[in-house]
């Protein structure tokens, strides 16, 4: 398909520059989020090749495919990969990076180049990360427990865990730079409550990654030390205390989890709400329900460790305190549905992408109860249970709605339309091959397979099978968006300004935009979510994209 | 259920009932708020469908749905919560009078050994209807002891003891895995809980035994001069330990503690941490001198010398909390076949 | 790079970037943004600070004992060298505020010159850490007495905690304070270049904020690690 260019191309933060140099030594916010768009989906790929891996190993009982060394060094790698290099950056890097100066009518964001500082930092990180699974890996598992990480692996923990450190750093200084733009950038008119919600999303995102990830520094820190100084901060050999370990690694650990999810919440509201064509429901709750996760995110972290020790009173506190979290969550999957009621929804590729995550962080997060509850943690803690619990949060939760945000501002990134028949299929296989893939896995966890296992009883292959099927699945699902985006880079159909016709002050400006997004800087007059003015009768409808 | 094809681990202890109850409440719950959801989604959007000429209507929100909608699922998750608490307390606390069995977790094997003496590998075997306590320790890394059909779960940890109880109610061989990543063959250090008929079970224990743990807890006590220092007519230069075992200790720091397993365990490896109130800083530290399996022995032998310590009716370690009374658990929704 | 903000023609701050409105809006965001960051970094000494209290606490004894072989006096002296740093840094700051060079200049090499006096007198410490084996790892050694209780010998390994907390705590300090330095030798050759304006002298602020933090962590390490115990 030939493109049809009648017009001379206008002048965008693409084509204004070319040469590696313009990239790499960029300071403009668009051009890095693609940078960061580079670096993670090719660590999405190390992580999620490890995990096919997993998978293989999984479909029989006995250790068939790998050592049991290198089973431990495949799980392993695939969560630290997957979390730190993947998850944790994925949409306040990518798309909260060019999103957040667009929508708050901003030319940049405050600090240009700490930001591309962040983006070398994370790649030094990731450098790191691959020479130490080149050579050797690590086997601690991602949570490091000591005394094994620091007095018993035979692998390069060291080396993980310091490449680990230089790539918090990188989450830190963009948690930093967003919370400075929110406060200091805004354009005139644009209020706190003018806002979109993704931005109220990413503010509480980086609350959480300016306190928490500190913590983790140290910690390594502390993990680096004791084992190559034989240090007894955490060897009982020596004095130390391994649960102390375990507090300080979950007081980062746990909110982590919130610096993944809350940014694809923001990506889920600005979807519904355009294919819906109707602002938010209840939108005060549900940005009070984003800064109410972040700060409660913060008081639970012991629920990891109920059965690893610690005193009854502890443990009944953190329940607690656990169902108090999950209040606010729950009062956003009640604003989303409510927010489809008397709408006007269409069902595009972002959109089915939102329905699957409505269903499946549903699931997830009520799996969430499930573990919060201190009798029932008792017999699923450590078991595949966990594994399916996070998954659905993680994969079918942020995962989801990064795909579903790619698709929603491809137009406005690349300037192209991504194939939208493709897209709704990738959308369906996904949420199958997930399905399939994890929920055996609550199955196996409640009958008592283990974690971190690569052999097992005998009884248990047959949910392995089930959830090795799904995953081969799921590997298609999201090999195909990688195949059409970049398709549709090429041979895509030019996007329009505003091919949703959504409301958003990035859909004001070209598609692609230009290097300093706005020709004049906006003021705001208007409510966010101004779709009854969008939709208004007198304007002719713009067609839909696909 | 099915053999291969499991659905439901077997419920084989009087605490099985119990989880299975929190847990079957929990998947109606969370199964009556899936269907609200996705029936109110799959509704929504299609009844809603974009329509030419038919505009979405602009609804600001509701401070009174918020507010039900906030209240309801919290005062559900409240109900969750202290069930879940009632259950976890009851499985974190044993039972007074409890047959106990030291556990030491190593680098890819249990090692067990019965109070009466006998000493197993990666095997329980336990009578049934009767209330066990697992007294565990590792030797090198965290392990975790698990059985699925009891739906007992405990993190087995280096430098100090932590406690599980359970009372099977079935007998059979049940899975025992390790379930906290400790290594290599970390998931082959599983093994079995053998549970048998008490006559059965009186014929296993009479075949090879050494003599009871205290005993040999006894003759180490002997061998490492113990005995010199801590005299039973306390004319000895350290505490008198007839009856200590189960009682709070003053300290020479000013804190009281109860001497419960791990503080016995404590003053044997660490003597100047919580040193008794009235005598010298002079024991010396036994770390390194003696073996995990050792020390297990030397505490049951500590024990024997409390009325409190000959049934194990200590509190456990984490926790000073009044124990149950003996018994045949009785408490809702459990199911004892 | 097209400026727009000269688009309207107005006469601007050279050291205004252009994604920002006005000067004000760009100095509130370095201010805004340094400060942010000086609650990271004190989230990152809170752990330590943290596995310090909590072994403290665990290991009092042991932990006096350990303590009472460093040697207060030049933690006390250290605590004063930073105090006055601290001083000469709000000086330098002032004196950009108001155009006068010589003092500028003259405070922030003084600055710079306490800055080593306390890295000089830290390394002093190690020194004699070093000597006595009071270094974690395999040739530590301790032999000494619990104070106030001359019968009973502190526990060895316990008092390795203390040192390696010891250590880690200070030495994370000492590389604020090299880069607090090296931060201050970047301001020292701004300043001489004349870059500081009254209108303009934001890197002097943020960069005496973060003086500032360096020296409150200091100002709790002293008293946590050099005073547990001293009249015993």
């Amino acid at each position: 398909m030939a493109i049809e260019n009648p017009q001379p191309e206008r002048v965008n933060y693409l084509n204004k520059e070319y040469g590696i140099g313009s990239w790499l030594l960029t300071t403009d916010h668009k051009r890095i989020a693609l940078l960061y768009l580079i670096s993670i989906t090719f660590f999405f790929f190390i992580g999620g090749f490890f995990a096919l891996l997993i998978r293989l190993e999984l479909l029989t009982p006995t250790g068939d495919l790998v050592q049991a060394d290198t089973y431990n060094k495949l799980f392993t790698m695939h969560g630290q990969v997957m979390v730190f290099f993947f998850l944790i950056p994925s949409i306040p890097a990518v798309l909260g990076n060019f999103l957040v100066p667009m929508m708050i009518g901003a030319k940049d964001l405050a600090f240009p180049r700490i930001n591309l500082l962040s983006w070398y930092i994370y790649v030094i990180g990731g450098v790191m990360m691959l020479h130490c699974m080149a050579t050797g890996g690590v086997d601690t598992g991602w949570t490091f427990y000591t005394p094994f990480s620091t007095a018993f692996s035979n692998t390069k923990v060291i080396e993980a865990g310091l490449a680990i450190f230089v790539a918090g750093f990188s989450s830190i200084l963009t948690g930093l730079n967003f919370i400075v733009t929110i406060h200091r950038m805004r354009a005139p008119g644009m209020t706190w409550t003018r806002l979109p919600l993704f931005i109220w999303a990413h503010y509480a995102t980086s609350i959480i990654q300016i306190l928490g990830t500190p913590v983790i520094a140290i910690t390594l820190v502390l993990v680096v030390a004791e084992r190559a100084l034989h240090l007894g901060i955490f060897d009982p050999k020596l004095g130390g205390d391994p649960l102390l370990f375990q507090h300080l690694f979950w007081f980062y650990s746990h909110p982590a989890v919130y610096i993944m999810i809350l940014p694809s919440m923001g990506v889920v509201t600005e979807i519904i709400a355009c294919f819906s064509r109707k602002r938010i429901f209840g939108y005060s709750f549900v940005a009070l329900s984003s800064i109410a996760i972040a700060v409660f995110g913060f008081l639970v972290w012991a629920h990891h460790m109920f059965v690893a020790g610690i005193s009854v009173y502890a443990a009944l506190v953190f329940s607690l305190l656990s169902y108090a979290v999950a209040v606010p969550s729950a009062v956003k999957v009640f604003n989303w549905t409510a927010t489809l009621y008397k709408g006007s929804i269409h069902y595009d590729a972002p959109m089915l992408y939102a329905f699957g995550f409505l269903g499946l962080f549903t699931i997830g997060g009520l799996t969430g109860l499930f573990l919060a509850a201190l009798g029932v943690n008792m017999h699923v803690h450590d078991t595949y249970f966990v594994i399916a619990h996070f998954h659905y949060i993680m994969v079918g939760g942020a995962v989801m709605g990064y795909l579903g945000g790619m698709h929603f501002w491809w137009p406005k990134i690349s300037g192209k339309l991504y194939p939208e028949g493709w897209a709704r299929l990738a959308a369906l296989i996904v949420f199958i091959g997930f399905n399939l893939t994890f929920f055996p896995q609550f199955i196996l966890g409640y009958v008592g397979m283990p974690r971190r296992y690569y052999q097992y009883p005998p009884e248990f292959q047959v949910l392995n099978v089930l959830s090795t099927a799904g995953a081969t699945i799921l590997g298609v699902g999201y090999l195909l968006p990688m195949i059409y985006f970049l398709w549709s880079m090429r041979y895509g159909q030019p996007a329009p300004d505003n091919p949703w016709n959504a409301a958003g002050l990035e859909w004001k400006t070209a598609s692609p935009p230009p290097t300093f997004n706005f020709d004049e800087e906006p003021v705001v007059t208007w409510e966010a979510y101004n779709y009854d003015e969008l939709d208004a009768p007198h304007k002719e409808e713009v067609p839909v994209a696909g | 259920m099915f053999d291969n094809f499991p659905l439901w681990p077997q419920r084989a202890s009087t605490m099985a009932g119990n989880v299975d109850a929190l847990y079957i409440f929990l998947l109606i719950v969370s199964g009556m708020m899936i269907l609200l959801i996705f029936t109110a989604v799959i509704f929504f959007s299609a009844r809603f469908r974009h329509r030419r000429g038919v505009p979405a209507e602009q609804i600001e929100g509701s401070t009174p749905l918020e507010l039900i909608w906030s209240v309801i699922p919290f005062v559900v998750f409240m109900v969750i919560f202290l069930w879940g608490a009632i259950v976890y307390f009851k499985g974190r606390t044993p039972p007074r009078d409890a047959t106990e069995v030291y556990v030491v977790a190593k680098q890819w094997m249990w090692k067990l050994e019965h109070a009466e003496g006998q000493r197993e590998i990666n095997e329980l075997h336990v009578p049934v209807d009767r209330d066990v306590k697992l007294i565990m320790t590792s030797q090198d890394v965290i392990h975790s002891f698990f059985v699925p059909a009891f739906r007992m779960k405990q993190d087995v940890l280096p430098g100090r003891y932590t406690v599980a109880w359970f009372r099977a109610t079935k007998p059979g061989s049940y899975h025992l895995f390790c379930t906290q990543y400790c290594g290599t063959q970390h998931s082959g250090m599983i093994g079995n809980v053998i549970v048998m008929e008490p006559a059965q079970y009186e014929a296993w224990m009479s075949g090879g035994v050494t003599g009871p743990l205290s005993a040999t807890g006894e003759k180490i006590f002997a061998e490492l001069g113990c005995a010199t220092c801590h005299r039973s007519d306390s004319q000895g230069r350290g505490p008198n330990l007839q009856g200590v075992f189960g009682r709070p200790v003053d300290l020479a720091d000013g804190r009281t503690v109860t001497a419960d397993e791990n503080y016995l365990r404590e003053c044997i490896l660490d003597p100047g941490a919580k040193r008794v109130k009235g005598f010298q800083p002079i024991m010396p530290t036994f770390q390194g001198l003696v073996s995990e399996e050792q020390v297990n022995a030397l505490v049951a032998y500590v024990k024997s010398l409390s009325p409190a310590g000959k049934s194990g009716a200590a509190p456990g370690p984490a926790v000073a909390v009044p124990v149950r009374a003996a018994g045949r658990a009785v408490s809702k929704g459990s199911q004892v076949q | 790079m097209p400026d727009s903000s000269l688009i309207h023609g107005e006469v601007q701050n050279p050291a205004l970037l252009h994604h920002f409105a006005e000067p004000q809006q760009q100095r509130d965001a370095a201010s805004l943004g340094m400060w942010i960051f000086l609650g990271t970094e004190v989230m990152f000494f809170g752990g330590l600070f943290c596995a310090y209290l909590i072994y403290r606490l665990k290991y009092f004894g042991d932990f006096a004992a350990a303590s009472q072989t460093l040697n207060a006096a030049l933690g006390a002296a250290n605590t004063v060298v930073l105090i006055c740093s601290s001083l000469t840094v709000v000086l330098a700051v002032w004196a950009a505020q108001h155009a006068r060079r010589t003092m500028l200049l003259g405070s922030l090499v003084l600055t710079i010159i306490l800055g080593f006096a306390f890295l000089g007198i830290k390394a002093d410490e190690y020194q004699e850490k070093f000597e006595l084996h009071h270094v974690p790892g395999a040739s530590f050694q301790f032999q000494k007495s619990i104070p106030g209780h001359p019968d009973q010998m502190a526990n060895p390994q316990h008092a390795q905690i203390y040192f390696a907390l010891y250590f880690i705590m200070t030495g994370l300090h000492a590389v604020h304070m090299i880069v607090g330095i090296g931060i201050f030798i970047w301001l020292l050759y701004s300043a001489w270049r004349g870059r500081f304006t009254p209108d303009y002298y934001t890197p002097m602020e943020i960069g005496g904020l973060y003086w500032h933090f360096v020296d409150i962590i200091w100002i709790y390490l002293f008293p946590l690690l050099y005073l547990i115990d001293l009249h015993k």
